[in-house]
C-alpha cells in the first residue's frame, strides 16, 4: 500500500490550468521535496491535499483511503498538517494557545461539557497541554511560550506554525517552503529540525522549498515541476543536473 | 512587576491566573453584593449595567472573538424579551421555563441567521445582519396575536419559583447572578477547544480548517451561543423596562451593542463589561449635560458682558436640545476609539496597571502596533 499517492492532479484557474496531470507517490517515512520556478504549481499542489481547492480531475489517496473528496477540516482528522507560505498564525493568541488550536483535530469534549467545565475537560486540556509542551520543548520554543503572535520576529513566527503542526500528531507533514525569509542560520536549524522531524518522531514529510542547500541536506526524493508539468524526478542531485530543470530556471 | 511562576499544567487551564487575581474577583464579588446598601437609590441603573454587561459578553463572543460583526443583536434580545413574556405571562408558564424558552428560540433564530453568514464575510455579513434585525422589527409590529403590535405589551413584575424579585433591590440580585452565571460559562467555553477554535476562524480562517476546525460549525455554533445569551439578557430586560414596544428593538439599539464591544475593547471579557458599564451611563451624563453645558457656557460668556451670555446659552441650549445628538455622540465616540484606542477602555486598563507596575521604565513602545506580514489573500 502506498502512503500518498497523487494521481494525475489537475486544476483550473479559468481558462490558466495551473495544473496539468501531476503524479507522484510519497512512500513512508521519506522527506520527499517539491521544487520548480516561481507559478508551477507547487502550493497548489498543497492546497489541493488541504482540500483548499478542489482538483478538476485525478485523485489522491493517502493510507489506502481516497481523499479527493475528503472535507478540508476532516484531512488534519486524518493525519495530515501543514504549514503555510505567508505564515498564517493566530496573531492576536499567545504561543501556547496557537500550539494548542493545533491539538483540534484530537478534540474529545463536547459543547454542553465545556460549557460546564467538568473534570473531564479539565483533564484533556491537562493532556494537550502537556503535548504542546513536548512540541514547546522539541523546537526550543520555551522563552516564547506565553508571547502573542504579534510580538515575535520572523524567525520564531516560522517555528511556532511548524510547531502547531506537529501539535496535531500528523503522519504527513507538509510544510510549504519552511526556510523562506529566515537567516542562514535559521535555516540550518530547520534542517535540523526536519531530519529530527523524520528521524526521532518518525513523520513522513512533503516540503515545497526553493533553498537548495536545505532541500540536498534533507531530501531524499525531489520533483521538479515547471508550468504546471512534473520535468524530474530524483534525488537533489539528479533533479538539480537535470537538463529540463536548468532549462525551466534558466531559460534557453 | 510580579510574574506568575508556574509549576502544574493545571494552572494554565485554571480559571483564574493566580490567587491573587481570585481574591480580586472575589472581593469585587462582596463589595457587588453590598453595594445595594450604599448607594440604594442607583441599583436600578446599575441593574441595567449588568444585562447590558451580558449583551456585551454575548456580542464580544461573536465579535470579539469569531471576528463576525453583527449589527442585528437588538432582534436577538427582543426576540428573548417577547419569547419571555408570552410564554411565562401569556401561557401562565413557570418562570424558569419561560427564561429557558427564551434561550431555545432565541439561540434557534441564532443558527438561523448563522447559516446564510457562513458564505459572507466583513461587511456583507454585518449589512445581512441588520437586514434580519429590520424584519424581526417589522415582524414585532405585525404579530400582534403575540407582541400587542405597536400597542406594546404590559411586562408584570418577576416571580421566580414563588418568590416575588419585583422590587429594585431584589431584581439587582436576579441580574448579577444572571451575569455571573453568563461570564463563567463564557469563560468556560473560552478556556476550551471551541473557544480555541472561534479565535482561530477570527485570526485565520484558512489555518483554522486546516487544522481540522469545520468553519460551519464553529461559526454556527458562536451565532447560536451569542444569540442564546442574547436571549437571556431579553428575559431580564423585558422586566427591567416594564413594557415593550417594538421601537425599542431599533438599529440604534444594535449600534449601542456594538459600541460595548468595541469602546470596551474587543477580544476580551472585561472589555464586554467595561463598554457596558460605559453605554448604560453614558445617556445619564448627556441628558445631565444637556442642562449643564448650556449655563456654564452662558456663564463663561458672561464676562463678556450679559447680552453675549444670554446669546450664547440660547444658541447652546438650542444646539443640545436638537434630536439625533445622543447617537451621533455614539458614534463619534466609536470612530475616536477606533483611531485613537482599538484596543478599548480594556486595553487603556491594561496599560495603565503596566505603568504602575514597571514604574519608571515604562515605554511607549511597549503597544506600539507592528506592521504586520502580509498573508496570502490567493486563499480568500
Amino acid at each position: 500500500m502506498t502512503f500518498f499517492k497523487a494521481d494525475g492532479l489537475a486544476i483550473n484557474f479559468g481558462g490558466i490550468r495551473a495544473l496539468d496531470g501531476v503524479s507522484f507517490e510519497v512512500a513512508t517515512g521519506e522527506v520527499f521535496t517539491i521544487i520548480g520556478p516561481n507559478g508551477a504549481g507547487k502550493t497548489t499542489i498543497f492546497n489541493l491535499i488541504s482540500r483548499i481547492y478542489d482538483p478538476s480531475e485525478g485523485r489522491m489517496t493517502f493510507c489506502g483511503e481516497d481523499i479527493t473528496r475528503v472535507p478540508p477540516h476532516e484531512i488534519a482528522r486524518r493525519g495530515i498538517a501543514r504549514t503555510f507560505q505567508n505564515i498564517e498564525l493566530f496573531e492576536h493568541a499567545s504561543v501556547l494557545q496557537n500550539l494548542l488550536l493545533g491539538r483540534h483535530a484530537h478534540k474529545r469534549s463536547g459543547f454542553v461539557e465545556e460549557l460546564l467545565f467538568l473534570p473531564r475537560v479539565e483533564r484533556l486540556e491537562v493532556e494537550h497541554r502537556e503535548a504542546a509542551e513536548k512540541v514547546i520543548d522539541f523546537l526550543d520554543l520555551q522563552p516564547y511560550r506565553d508571547s502573542l503572535i504579534v510580538n515575535l520576529p520572523y524567525g520564531v513566527r516560522k517555528v511556532v506554525e511548524l510547531g502547531r503542526a506537529l501539535c496535531a500528531e500528523p503522519k504527513l507533514l507538509l510544510l510549504d517552503e519552511p526556510s523562506s525569509g529566515l537567516s542562514v542560520e535559521e535555516t540550518e536549524d530547520m534542517a535540523f529540525w526536519i531530519q529530527d522531524i523524520q528521524n526521532v518522531l518518525g513523520i513522513t514529510v512533503l516540503m515545497v522549498e526553493h533553498d537548495m542547500s536545505l532541500v540536498s541536506a534533507v531530501s531524499e526524493r525531489v520533483l521538479a515541476l515547471n508550468y504546471g508539468r512534473a520535468i524530474a524526478l530524483g534525488t537533489a542531485r539528479e533533479v538539480q543536473d537535470h537538463p529540463e530543470v536548468i532549462k525551466a530556471y534558466l531559460g534557453g | 512587576m510580579r510574574f506568575v511562576f508556574k509549576t502544574s499544567y493545571g494552572q494554565d487551564v485554571a480559571l483564574f491566573r493566580d490567587g491573587v487575581q481570585r481574591n480580586t474577583y472575589i472581593a469585587l464579588f462582596l463589595a457587588l453584593l453590598v453595594l445595594p446598601l450604599l448607594v440604594p437609590e442607583y441599583v436600578g441603573d446599575i441593574s441595567l449595567v449588568f444585562i447590558y454587561s451580558l449583551c456585551g459578553v454575548s456580542l464580544m463572543v461573536l465579535t470579539g472573538y469569531t471576528g463576525l460583526v453583527s449589527l442585528g443583536h437588538a432582534a436577538f434580545i427582543g426576540i428573548g424579551a417577547y419569547v419571555y413574556v408570552f410564554v411565562s405571562q401569556d401561557w401562565g408558564m413557570p418562570w424558569i421555563v419561560g427564561v429557558a424558552a427564551a434561550v431555545v428560540v432565541t439561540a434557534a433564530s441564532g443558527v438561523l441567521v448563522g447559516l446564510p453568514a457562513l458564505r459572507m464575510t466583513g461587511v456583507y455579513l454585518s449589512i445581512a445582519t441588520l437586514a434580519f434585525a429590520l424584519i424581526i422589527q417589522e415582524v414585532f409590529t405585525r404579530w400582534d396575536a403575540v407582541t400587542g403590535g405597536l400597542k406594546g405589551k404590559a411586562v408584570s413584575r418577576v416571580v421566580a419559583f414563588g418568590v416575588p424579585l419585583g422590587t429594585d433591590e431584589r431584581f439587582y440580585f436576579l441580574c448579577l447572578a444572571f451575569l455571573l452565571a453568563g461570564l463563567w460559562l463564557t469563560a468556560n467555553l473560552l478556556r476550551s477547544p471551541t473557544g480555541r477554535a472561534w479565535v482561530a476562524i477570527r485570526d485565520s480562517e484558512v489555518a483554522a480548517q486546516s487544522m481540522g476546525v469545520n468553519l460551519a460549525v464553529y461559526k454556527t455554533m458562536a451565532f447560536a451561543y451569542s444569540a442564546g445569551l442574547m436571549g437571556m439578557a431579553g428575559a431580564l430586560f423585558a422586566h427591567k423596562i416594564g413594557f415593550l414596544a417594538p421601537d425599542i428593538f431599533s438599529v440604534l439599539f444594535s449600534i449601542q451593542f456594538l459600541l460595548m464591544v468595541v469602546v470596551g475593547g474587543l477580544g476580551s471579557l472585561h472589555g464586554a463589561v467595561f463598554g457596558a458599564v460605559f453605554v448604560a451611563l453614558l445617556p445619564v451624563l448627556i441628558s445631565q449635560s444637556r442642562d449643564a453645558v448650556p449655563v456654564w457656557a452662558g456663564h463663561a460668556f458672561a464676562l463678556f458682558g450679559k447680552d453675549a451670555g444670554n446669546a450664547v446659552f440660547s444658541a447652546v441650549d438650542r444646539f443640545v436640545k436638537q434630536p439625533g445628538l445622543e447617537p451621533g455622540i455614539f458614534g463619534l465616540i466609536l470612530v475616536l476609539f477606533i483611531l485613537f484606542e482599538p484596543l478599548g477602555i480594556y486595553g487603556r486598563w491594561v496599560k495603565i496597571r503596566l505603568y504602575f507596575s514597571v514604574f519608571p521604565l515604562y515605554k511607549h513602545a511597549t503597544f506600539r502596533r507592528q506592521k504586520s506580514y502580509m498573508r496570502s489573500e490567493r486563499l480568500r
